[in-house]
C-alpha cells in the first residue's frame, strides 16, 4: 500500500553516541508537539543487521522522510536489509551534523511531500 | 497524552530498544504482522478502547512514564533473569556504488565477517562476528566503499567520499604486509639474523618485543582497538585464514569475470 503523503521515520541511534542527545530529544519533542504521525525506531543499524522486514516495508510504502545520520550510510543500511530506498521519494536529514530546528522543519514541511529526489546530504 | 509526555515516553522506549509509532487515532492500531506485540498507550480515562488480537492496550493516566516504559518493555510476562545484553550493532556496510568486488576486505578480515554471495559478490554475512569499534577493514578498501555508520570520522561514517579521500587510500599500507605473512616473516628473518650475530640460542623476548612494536604500528594505522589485537589468532591461523580467503576471493572474481585472467 502506498501513499502520496511522506511518512516520517526517526532513528534514535540507541547504541552509539554519535548523534547529540539534545538533538534527538529536540527532534522527538518537535514531532510530538506537531501531533503528526511518525514512526520511531531504536536503531536502523540494528534493524539492518537483522535483515528486519520492516525496512523493506518502509521502503515500499511511498515517499519517506528520514531523520537519522549520513544519507550514504542510511541508503546502504536499507540495502543491506534487502530494501531499496526509492530514488526521488526519500529525503534524509542528518542529525549528526544538522541542528534540530532544521531537521524538524524539514520533517514537518508539508509542501514537499514527494521529496526532490535527494538521497544526498541536505546542505544548510 | 501531552506532547511532552509522548516525547518522553517515546525516548524511554527507544532507549530500551522498542519501536514506537505515533498515531492520532489509537483505534487504528493493528497487530504486528511479524508476530510481535503491539501496545497501544494513551490517556483513555479508564475507558480502554477495544482492539483485536496481538494488540495490548495500556491506559497511561496517572502512571509514571518510567514505570510505563518498563511495563511495556517487559510485556505481559516478566522474564526471569537480568536484562538482555545490548549488542552494539557494529558491522561494515558496503557502498555497492563504489565497491569493485576486489575481495580485499574478505582477505583482510580475520573474523569471517565477509562472505561471497551466490552471484559471486562480496557480502557482509556475519555481522555479529565483527569486533566492536574496529574499523580496520574499511581502511584497506581501495575504493572507500566500506562504512561503519557509528564510527566517529568520515568518510568511514558515511560522509560523502571526496577526491582527497580516494588519494589518501592510494597511499595506504600495502595489504600484503597486513595479512600477517610479511610481518611475521620479517620478524622471523630479523630474529634469525640476530641469533646468528649474537647468540646461537633463541631470543624469544626480543622476538616478542619486535612483534609488539609491529602490532602497535599497525594498531595506529588501522585504529584497531587494543582488545581486538589481544584476541588475534596465532600467526599460523592468520596465514591459513588469509590463504583460504584469498582462494575464495579469487574464485569469486573468476566466477564474476570468466574472461579475465586473475
Amino acid at each position: 500500500m502506498t501513499s502520496s503523503t511522506a511518512r516520517i521515520l526517526y532513528c534514535h541511534c540507541a547504541y552509539a553516541k554519535v548523534v547529540p542527545p539534545e538533538v534527538k530529544a529536540a527532534v522527538l519533542n518537535g514531532l510530538s508537539e506537531a501531533d503528526v504521525e511518525f514512526d520511531a525506531v531504536p536503531d536502523l543499524c540494528e534493524m539492518a543487521a537483522h535483515g528486519d522486514a520492516r525496512l523493506r516495508e518502509l521502503a515500499s510504502e511511498g515517499p519517506l522522510k528520514i531523520a537519522a545520520c549520513y544519507p550514504r550510510a542510511v541508503k546502504w543500511l536499507f540495502a543491506a536489509a534487502g530494501a531499496q530506498l526509492p530514488e526521488g521519494a526519500v529525503r534524509i536529514w542528518n542529525m549528526r551534523v544538522e541542528p534540530a530546528g532544521a531537521v524538524i522543519q524539514g520533517l514537518l514541511d508539508r509542501g514537499d511531500g514527494a521529496g526532490d529526489g535527494s538521497l544526498a546530504e541536505r546542505a544548510e | 497524552m501531552s506532547s511532552a509526555d509522548r516525547a518522553t515516553l517515546a525516548r524511554l522506549l527507544l532507549e530500551r530498544g522498542v519501536e514506537v509509532s505515533c498515531r492520532p487515532d489509537a483505534a487504528a492500531a493493528t497487530g504486528d504482522p511479524s508476530g510481535g506485540t503491539t501496545v497501544v498507550v494513551g490517556n483513555f480515562g479508564g475507558v480502554v478502547p477495544h482492539h483485536g488480537l496481538g494488540v495490548r492496550v495500556l491506559d497511561a493516566e496517572g502512571v509514571d512514564l518510567a514505570t510505563l516504559a518498563t511495563t511495556i518493555e517487559r510485556g505481559p510476562e516478566v522474564s526471569a533473569g537480568g536484562a538482555p545484553v545490548a549488542w552494539k550493532p557494529w558491522f561494515p556496510v558496503i557502498d555497492y556504488s563504489r565497491c569493485t568486488n576486489c575481495m580485499q576486505c574478505l582477505s583482510f578480515c580475520l573474523f569471517d565477517v565477509y562472505g561471497v554471495s551466490a552471484d559471486s559478490k562480496i557480502q557482509v554475512q556475519h555481522q555479529s562476528n565483527c569486533k566492536t569499534d574496529c574499523p580496520a577493514c574499511s581502511r584497506v578498501c581501495p575504493e572507500v566503499a566500506i562504512m561503519f555508520p557509528k564510527y566517529r570520522h568520515g568518510p568511514i561514517n558515511g560522509e560523502e567520499v571526496t577526491a582527497d579521500d580516494v588519494r589518501r587510500e592510494a597511499m595506504k599500507v600495502d595489504i600484503s604486509a597486513l595479512l600477517g605473512g610479511d610481518v611475521y616473516a620479517m620478524l622471523r628473518d630479523r630474529s634469525v639474523k640476530a641469533k646468528s650475530r649474537f647468540s646461537k640460542e633463541r631470543d624469544d623476548e626480543r622476538a616478542l618485543k619486535e612483534r609488539q612494536t609491529c602490532l602497535i604500528a599497525l594498531q595506529k594505522d588501522l585504529d584497531i582497538p587494543p582488545e581486538v589485537l589481544a584476541a588475534l589468532p596465532s600467526p599460523e591461523e592468520i596465514m591459513a585464514k588469509a590463504e583460504a580467503a584469498r582462494v575464495r576471493g579469487l574464485a569469486a572474481i573468476q566466477a564474476a569475470n570468466p574472461d579475465s585472467k586473475v
